[in-house]
């Protein structure tokens, strides 16, 4: 009995299972082909043998009831729950032709590829829709808003992205002896631990603590980091920006600036037209000149002097460029034109918020940012992490900018303890993340061509290879400019999680011929598809994940009845829709992406995972110096000037504001009183629970026990005055609907804003429509638009939005 | 009368987030159905002067607790003690325990029934 039959797979958490952005190390007991027991990996150096509830979870998680074993066909109408149970066969025979008959008729756009969350599903929604010829990849979100902005923001103004340094680069960790601790640390609109988003894992924060890291929290609501926090800033949702300008005023006025650093990576000492506004280019004074190539002040010659983008430099060493002043410059049409530095553009700007104003438009006493900004800018080093709620705003972009300004200019960026450049280890690209190119891809830039949103928005055709999710929800809606006749679902819940105003999007899929949904359960989504296709979870698969150390691999462990692999349900369908596909087997693909790390894929699961080597480019300190950032292997960023650019030529080329400052949002009490005087409250969502990722887990009784009801946080002093009482439900309602939730009375929210826990529904009741899981009476997203998209496409307004609140006497109202 | 207990838990509860890693290891580990476990994670938000609020997370060993007796004759940890994502529990002996506590604010000793 027992051990002797017990073998352990060693392997990675990644999708399905704990639904995180993955990472751990864990150990899968395996007895005669089912999962016994799993346990966190002692020798990992990413968990160090921890492991979080939902992945101790996955013994209910993989053999539950209501997991989707056999590929189905729709046998009633959409929304009726009937299913007919085919075989793999008949499922890739159907769909293949359909789709194929589809792209025949209508082009492969045509076709749109639409995933959630993404993690290890990213690169391989990607092969498929590549191999099919569409372009369309979507991530679900209003304004692309998880991820994907805050990375393409950051590529845009300092060419990398870049995140808090846990010691996760090496295998040592904290012991790795260029590693420092931080000494403050600023967590911006996270709760880190609860699920442990972006990749990073959530309790290296508590390491961090441990070692003497201070914490500044920036957060609505009492977290556990706010409670925990030398300085907690109590912000109002939306007003993050003018945070940021404040925190950037105090570190300027107080001279808490790293100058030279400043004179040296950026673009402050360019100089910027006051006519036009916008920077000067060598096209602009010399006939011939390159507009790609800007100019400054040279104190040294008392005239103007190029700076060459390309190479990174000016012509001669000697140059002295003036960090600040006017100065008149004679253009090639021989006129002048008076200029000012860039740093100046952008301390005027910085200086339109005197912290009295800081503190109107953001709800933090002025003091208190003060002595923030003072301790961030004084503490060496200190860095920043910050969460979803950046990207959900539509000003994402310049918030972002700000953000960044704060670690660049406080010296603060890729060193030991700091803000890090974070790159796929070893450069071996999975996952289409923006700025990133891997070996998967569109056969020709001309398919690219037809890309939703790609030709409005700047970002779109720069580093974010998706649609813009609103401008498809429209198109859909509209068929304009052309017709969307399929839909590939794969791990979406567009109607009971992803989709903001899930109505609309169940009028969008109505239009659409044919859908195809593959997930590990049933929900809401798939009840609209036409044929369904069970997925498995991490431990059924063989995988590989490289964002963003150490490279790893996933081994299976085990199988569950007919439940695919994402990879292997995408390859089989790859290989039919492309005549030309270049791999022939899953370990070929595998071997191609990570390639760059000289290990073979069996090499790679043999040895578990690979921490790039000291001086690669995937590997921190002091890049920029260094030269590993750029093709060119020339110091500097992989920006367009080639320096962190304080004044961004890239959104200055899109005909957006280049500097950072703040917008406000479109649904708050400021940008709209009419609103607020209906609906007094601030609505917030999406605060995380340790126990669920987004929509997944309401099925597994040991997690679904701690946290069981869709919950409204209410403040006791609100509660009272709307009469209601803890654990009584109640309506949350504003101009586009409403959702039912339990009030939990807490003090952990102001009184003025209340947070509706998101993607609720309720897998023990019925899947047919008009009850759909309980979607249309639970899901916050009812209140929230689509369309709202910032003006580079990017964020949208999800933690700021108006309600109010009334007591549901009428509990079992019918389905509206 | 029961014997004395020897062993026990120390819990640093400064550091717990929250995550209910303790509570579902347990429940993995022993197979309880869902609702029952040896560690039960509470939320405390304590009212403070002055508008404030401090939020505290415990997680409390219940009647179920067996100290993970099997595992830890095996040289393992009690598979809460593994698992916490925060570190936050350590299992010893209650003597060598109750010196740790003087060392550090904000932590409470346990003794199983």
């Amino acid at each position: 009995m027992g051990k002797n039959d017990i073998h352990i797979v060693r392997t990675t958490t990644w999708s399905a299972g704990p639904g995180c952005h993955g990472g751990c190390g864990v150990l899968a007991h395996i007895k005669d082909g089912t999962l016994v027991k799993i346990e966190g990996d002692p020798e990992h150096p990413w968990n160090q043998g921890r492991l979080c509830a939902r992945a101790l979870a996955m013994t209910q998680y993989v053999e539950n009831p209501k997991r989707l074993r056999h590929p189905l066909k729709r046998s009633g109408e959409r929304g009726e729950d009937r299913w007919e149970e085919i075989s793999w066969d008949e499922a890739f025979d159907l769909i293949e032709k359909t789709m194929k008959k589809i792209r025949e008729d209508f082009g492969p756009e045509s076709v749109i590829f639409s995933m959630g969350t993404g993690r290890d599903i990213g690169p391989w929604i990607c092969m498929l829709a590549y191999a099919f010829g569409s372009p369309n990849v979507m991530f679900a979100l209003s304004g692309n808003a998880c991820y994907s902005p805050r990375i393409a923001a950051l590529d845009t103004v300092q060419g990398d992205y870049c995140v808090f340094d846990a010691g996760q680069w090496s295998p040592d960790r904290y012991n790795d002896p260029t590693f420092k601790v931080p000494e403050c640390m600023i967590v911006w609109g996270y709760n880190i631990p609860a699920t442990c988003p972006d990749n990073l894992f959530g309790h290296w924060i508590v390491d961090l603590m441990k070692r003497g890291t201070k914490i500044i929290a920036i957060d609505p609501r009492l977290s556990w980091f706010a409670s925990r926090a030398r300085h907690w800033l109590q912000i109002r949702p939306g007003s993050d920006s003018a945070l940021a300008m404040g925190f950037l005023k105090v570190i300027i006025d107080e001279a808490l600036f790293d100058e030279g650093w400043v004179r040296t990576w950026t673009n402050a000492s360019h100089l910027v037209r006051h006519d036009t506004g916008k920077l000067l280019r060598e096209s602009d004074i010399t006939a011939g000149g390159s507009p790609d190539n800007c100019v400054v002040w040279d104190q040294l010659a008392a005239g103007p002097a190029v700076w060459y983008s390309q190479s990174v430099g000016f012509k001669t060493p000697d140059v002295k460029p003036t960090l600040t002043g006017d100065f008149t410059v004679e253009l090639a049409d021989k006129s002048w034109v008076a200029c000012r530095t860039a740093w100046d553009a952008f301390r005027s700007e910085v200086d339109n918020y005197p912290l009295d104003m800081v503190q109107e438009i953001t709800g933090v006493p002025a003091d208190e940012i003060a002595a923030a900004a003072c301790f961030y800018g004084k503490s060496k080093p200190a860095s920043i992490h910050w969460g979803v709620p950046i990207d959900m705003t539509p000003a994402i972009t310049p918030l972002c900018q700000a953000i960044a300004i704060l670690w660049a200019i406080t010296g603060n960026l890729d060193i030991p303890g700091g803000n890090v450049f974070t790159r796929f280890a070893f450069d071996a690209v999975a996952y289409a993340l923006p700025g990133a190119e891997g070996v998967i891809k569109l056969k020709s830039k001309e398919l690219d061509k037809k890309r939703i949103g790609a030709d409005r928005y700047g970002p779109f055709n720069k580093f974010i290879w998706r649609c813009q999710t609103d401008t498809a929800l429209e198109q859909i809606l509209t068929e304009k400019p052309y017709p969307i006749k399929a839909l590939w679902v794969q791990a979406c819940n567009l109607l009971g999680n992803i989709g903001l105003d899930p109505k609309r999007w169940r009028e969008a899929l109505k239009k659409i011929d044919f859908i195809v949904a593959v997930d590990l359960f049933h929900n809401a989504t798939t009840q609209y598809a036409d044929v369904v296709l069970p997925a498995a979870t991490f431990l059924e698969k063989d995988g590989v994940r490289s964002w963003w150390v150490p490279l790893q691999s996933i081994n299976k462990a085990l199988i569950v009845d007919e439940c695919r692999p994402d990879i292997e349900i995408n390859f089989e369908l790859a290989r039919r829709f492309d005549p030309d596909f270049k791999w022939n087997t899953i370990y070929e693909l595998y071997n191609d992406i990570i390639k760059p790390s000289g290990l073979t894929y069996e090499e790679l699961q043999k040895q578990g995972w690979a921490y790039p080597p000291q001086g690669h480019p995937s590997r921190p300190y002091h890049r920029n110096e260094k030269g590993l950032l750029r093709g060119d292997k020339k110091p500097g960023f992989n920006t367009p000037t080639g320096l962190f650019e304080l004044y961004s030529t890239l959104r200055e080329g899109w005909g957006l504001n280049p500097l950072p400052h703040h917008e406000e949002p479109p649904f708050t009490p400021v940008s709209r009183p009419d609103l607020a005087a209906k609906y007094p409250l601030i609505l917030s969502t999406g605060r995380r629970s340790p126990a669920y990722f987004h929509s997944e887990h309401r099925q597994i009784p040991w997690l679904r026990a701690i946290d069981p009801d869709p919950v409204v946080e209410i403040h006791p002093d609100t509660a009272a005055h709307y009469g209601i009482g803890n654990g009584e439900w109640v309506w949350v309602d504003n101009w586009l609907g409403r959702a039912q939730f339990k009030a939990k009375v807490t003090l952990v929210v102001p009184p003025w804003m209340v947070m509706a826990t998101h993607a609720w529904w309720f897998p023990e009741k019925k899947g047919a429509e008009p009850e759909l899981y309980g979607t249309w009476k639970y899901n916050i997203n009812l209140l929230l638009p689509m369309g709202e998209q910032g003006e580079d496409g990017l964020g949208a307004p999800i933690k700021h939005s108006l309600c109010k609140i009334y007591k549901a006497l009428d509990r079992e109202v019918p389905y509206e | 009368m029961s014997k004395k207990p020897e062993y026990g838990l120390l819990i640093d509860y400064e550091y717990c987030t929250g995550c209910y890693t303790c509570q579902v290891a347990c429940c993995q580990e022993y197979g309880w159905e869902a609702g029952m476990s040896g560690m039960q994670v509470m939320e405390i938000v304590q009212k403070l002067p002055k508008g404030k609020a401090y939020l505290n997370y415990l997680p409390f060993p219940t009647e179920l607790c067996v100290l993970c007796a099997a595992r830890t004759k095996k040289g393992l940890q009690p598979a809460c003690v593994q698992h916490c994502m925060a570190g936050v529990i350590k299992w010893g002996r209650l003597t060598e325990l109750a010196k740790e506590l003087g060392r550090k604010p904000r932590m409470v000793l346990w003794s199983p029934r």
